[in-house]
């Protein structure tokens, strides 16, 4: 019978996992969508409400999945992780009760207008609703990453023992909540969901342009898909060189920090100087696999690169080894690949960014079809990357919940059999499993369909009636 | 003296602040049973409507709204957290089984109004609506289990009590969704609607008697815990209440019949509160007093629900207001 402690590890990374995917279609999306709007708005070209229309429609789907895992992610502390919502509830309660109060309630009703709502409102409250949503959806990141970064980099509490019970109490909020590290993380998480729905916009726009411009196939729409190509290129080329240069910045307040995951991330076993990056290790059997850098066939490695990275710039900084902490180490070889992959995904984009507005300069952008592969091969490697440095995060800091304070298998429900956490476990392979299925089929469906026609849009008269809207069909080509 | 130190040193003004956070709690726990409630109901009463242009009235009426409907058993359960860590966590983990089975009737329930719409073919519409029939039906069910094991202090399941609550709590929904249906589509829907609604009001009140039958064998104060003036007098206004909600059915004055249905609510809700306080977890031996988070992160939190619960009623006068009055024929999901 499996342990209850790790059945519920592997729940709740599984329902992470999937759960993460949606909110990072709509924070990501969210300022895309108030740009559009504001555009339609104003008036003068007709694709921009094409473009708020179609995008808007997988931003609602994006929502909805997206609620339905998350009540999931809440309601599995309380069911699988009982005693640390016991122990630390009254620091990790309150910024989840006001993420609903203040983020989640902003973002689901106004939804309702903005999805349902352009013929019934003014353009003013349209307007006014695609902010709400944006907004509702970022608050929500600034909260949840409020209570993920006290668990990593906890400050502001003490520890009581109440009833032979362990009960943190919070002594200092402003110590606790604004914690250094959720500007990191926050930066870093919302700058990556830009960046992954960039990349999503970019290799759906490049398959349709691909096909126009390089086989020569009609396309309908091509106008819509030029715009979201190029919309998106400039948003890529926004954020993908500011993901990497802010990824330093906090790969370096872990070294400072969380010692124990960036020994991790590096592999780094004894405490060392001059401790060279890797880019890849090859052990030399598999049963070394759990532990790149243990008797390794084959590493390569830029000199000093890692200590230089941990200290911003000094190569013989000393890296403390894992061996030299007294808790056990985090699976090292999961956080040691996680954190490459991300990195070097994080420099193909910024490579794909410039690529792309190289191209755009020449005037050769939608010719370049080894460029339009690119971008279709990566549409979904934002997403991964996300993904991957979440691993990083999440992985890197077991074994514990809360760093030197609590650990992960102290966390669990005391009553919990691995009975009833495996069924669980499994029902939820299955149920996110289909769930991941439906909304790739309803996705993908919507992207064949392509956005509404130009003839459709008549819904909301021109309030303006000195517009200097374009003639139908003709494509504002900034 | 910090701010700080002011604000652990004693509760805000002195006010009774375990006592009002659990009183909040269960008026956010009611307010998701009003609104979600009548979605519930839409989707119940969905099953007894023919394939086609009714159910994407039903569709369409609750379209806007239940996004936003649905958060409040969200924000239930993140204040529950965040005011009485102790009580989320026994309560959830004891009932480990059948709190899934309340997320899976969700993601259900969730899923399918937004997955319908999106083909417009017989055989997805046909399974879609299947699963949104199953998870409305089955959500307040289970909910209404879980309160029912909550309140006689039980760590099973599946208890007598949780099946008559939770049966109670189904009928109560489509009281509401009956009533909600008739304000939003009453001419785009058949006359059946309503006869749904009479016929749930009369099953609610034979399930609260059932109820309150169970309630006064099983409960651990006993009887003499029913026999108090509130829950007398709450359960009298109920019968009334729900007698002006047939009266209203039957006028065509939905918006009224839709507002007994509240009443409803908010007083089985009440009810449940009262025979809980003040030992909120008897099967955990907690009281409200002895659950309560300590006095620092309790004034954060009242600070913060005093601000942002005036907005949050804000934002849904704005949404229920932009689609105020019936839905319009060929209306879109």
């Amino acid at each position: 019978m499996i342990d209850p402690v790790l059945a519920s590890r592997l729940q709740f990374a599984l329902t992470t996992i999937v759960h993460i995917v949606f909110p990072v279609m709509s924070m990501g999306l969210a300022p895309f969508l108030i740009y559009f709007t504001w555009r339609e708005i104003r008036g003068g070209d007709a694709v921009y409400e094409q473009l708020r229309r179609f995008w808007t429609k997988i931003f609602a789907i994006s929502f909805v999945v997206g609620t339905v895992t998350g009540i999931v992610l809440e309601f599995e502390f309380g069911t699988n992780f009982a005693a640390f919502s016991t122990a630390a509830g009254e620091l990790f309660g309150g910024p989840l009760a006001v993420e609903g109060m203040m983020a989640f309630m902003l973002e689901a009703t106004f939804l309702g207008i903005f999805v349902f709502g352009r013929e019934r409102v003014s353009d003013r409250l349209y307007m006014i609703s695609s902010v709400a949503v944006g907004l509702g959806t970022w608050l929500s990141a600034v909260w949840i990453l409020i209570a993920n970064s006290w668990m990593q980099t906890p400050r502001g509490y003490e520890v009581a023992t109440e009833n032979g019970q362990t009960v943190i109490h919070l002594v200092d909020p402003i110590a606790a909540y604004l914690n250094p590290r959720f500007g990191f993380m926050f930066v870093h998480m919302q700058n990556a969901a830009v960046e992954s729905v960039a990349l999503f916009m970019a290799g759906v726009a490049a398959y349709y342009v691909y096909r126009h411009h390089v086989w020569g196939y009609p396309v309908e729409h091509v106008a819509f898909w030029q715009k979201t190509l190029k919309i998106a290129l400039v948003a890529l080329l926004l954020t993908a060189p500011l993901q990497v240069l802010h990824g330093d910045l906090y790969a370096r307040h872990v070294y400072e920090t969380q010692p124990q995951k960036f020994a991790a991330m590096e592999a780094v076993w004894d405490t060392e100087a001059y401790v060279p990056e890797y880019i890849f290790a090859i052990p030399t059997d598999l049963s070394q696999l759990t532990d790149p850098r243990a008797k390794e066939l084959f590493g390569f490695g830029i000199p000093g690169g890692a200590s230089w990275l941990a200290s911003g710039g000094n190569p013989n900084a000393e890296i403390r080894g894992l061996n030299s902490f007294d808790s056990e180490a985090p699976p090292v070889a999961i956080v040691f690949w996680s954190f490459r992959a991300m990195v070097g995904l994080g420099f193909w984009f910024i490579l794909l960014a410039f690529w792309g507005g190289y191209r755009w300069y020449t005037g050769e952008l939608f010719e370049d079809g080894l460029l339009h592969k690119s971008l279709m091969a990566s549409s979904l490697l934002g997403i991964l990357a996300v993904e991957l440095g979440w691993v990083v995060t999440e992985v890197g800091r077991q074994p514990w919940v809360i760093q030197g304070v609590l650990e992960t298998s102290e966390g669990v429900s005391p009553g919990l059999t691995g009975t009833e956490a495996m069924i669980t476990l499994t029902g939820f392979a299955a149920v996110y499993t289909a769930i991941l299925a439906v909304y790739t089929y309803v996705i993908v469906r919507l992207i064949r369909s392509g956005p509404p026609d130009e003839a459709d849009l008549d819904s909301v008269p021109d309030r303006r009636p000195e517009s200097d809207a374009a003639p139908a069909g003709v494509s504002d080509d900034d | 003296m910090t701010s700080v130190e002011a604000l652990a040193a004693g509760p805000l003004f002195g006010l009774p602040l375990p006592e009002l956070w659990f009183a909040l709690v269960f008026a956010m726990l009611g307010t998701f049973l009003f609104l979600d409630g009548f979605d519930f109901g839409a989707g119940a009463i969905f099953a007894t409507l023919e394939e086609g242009e009714a159910r994407e009235t039903v569709l369409s009426a609750i379209g806007p709204f239940w996004d936003g409907n649905e958060v409040w058993l969200v924000v239930f359960g993140g204040a529950l957290f965040a005011a009485f860590p102790a009580v989320y966590a026994n309560l959830f983990s004891r009932h480990y089984l059948l709190m899934f089975g309340i997320l899976g009737a969700l993601i259900l329930r969730g899923l399918a109004p937004e997955m319908y719409e999106q083909r417009h073919d017989e055989r997805w519409q046909r399974w879609w609506g299947r699963s949104f029939i199953a998870g409305s039906v089955l959500a307040p069910f289970l909910l209404g289990a879980f309160a029912g094991n909550w309140l006689a202090g039980s760590s099973r399941s599946f208890t007598l009590v949780g099946i008559v609550v939770g049966v109670t709590v189904t009928a109560l929904t489509v009281v509401s969704g009956a009533a909600f249906l008739r304000l939003k589509a009453a001419d785009a829907l058949p006359a059946s609607v309503r006869r749904i609604g009479l016929g749930a009001v009369a099953a609610y009140l034979l399930s609260v008697v059932a109820t309150l039958g169970v309630l006064a064998v099983r409960l651990p104060a006993g009887v003499e815990a029913l026999l108090t003036a509130p829950v007398i007098a709450l359960v009298l206004a109920s019968v009334a209440l729900a007698g002006g909600y047939a009266l209203a059915l039957r006028r065509g004055a939905n918006l009224a019949a839709l507002a007994a249905a509240a009443g409803l609510t908010y007083g089985l809700v009440t009810v449940v509160a009262l025979l809980m306080y003040p030992s909120m977890d008897p099967a955990a031996g907690l009281t409200v007093g002895e659950a309560i988070v300590s006095t620092l992160p309790l004034n954060l939190m009242s600070i913060g629900a005093a601000l942002l619960l005036p907005l949050v009623a804000t934002y849904f006068v704005v949404l229920y207001s932009a689609f105020s009055g019936p839905i319009s024929a060929g209306e879109a999901y």
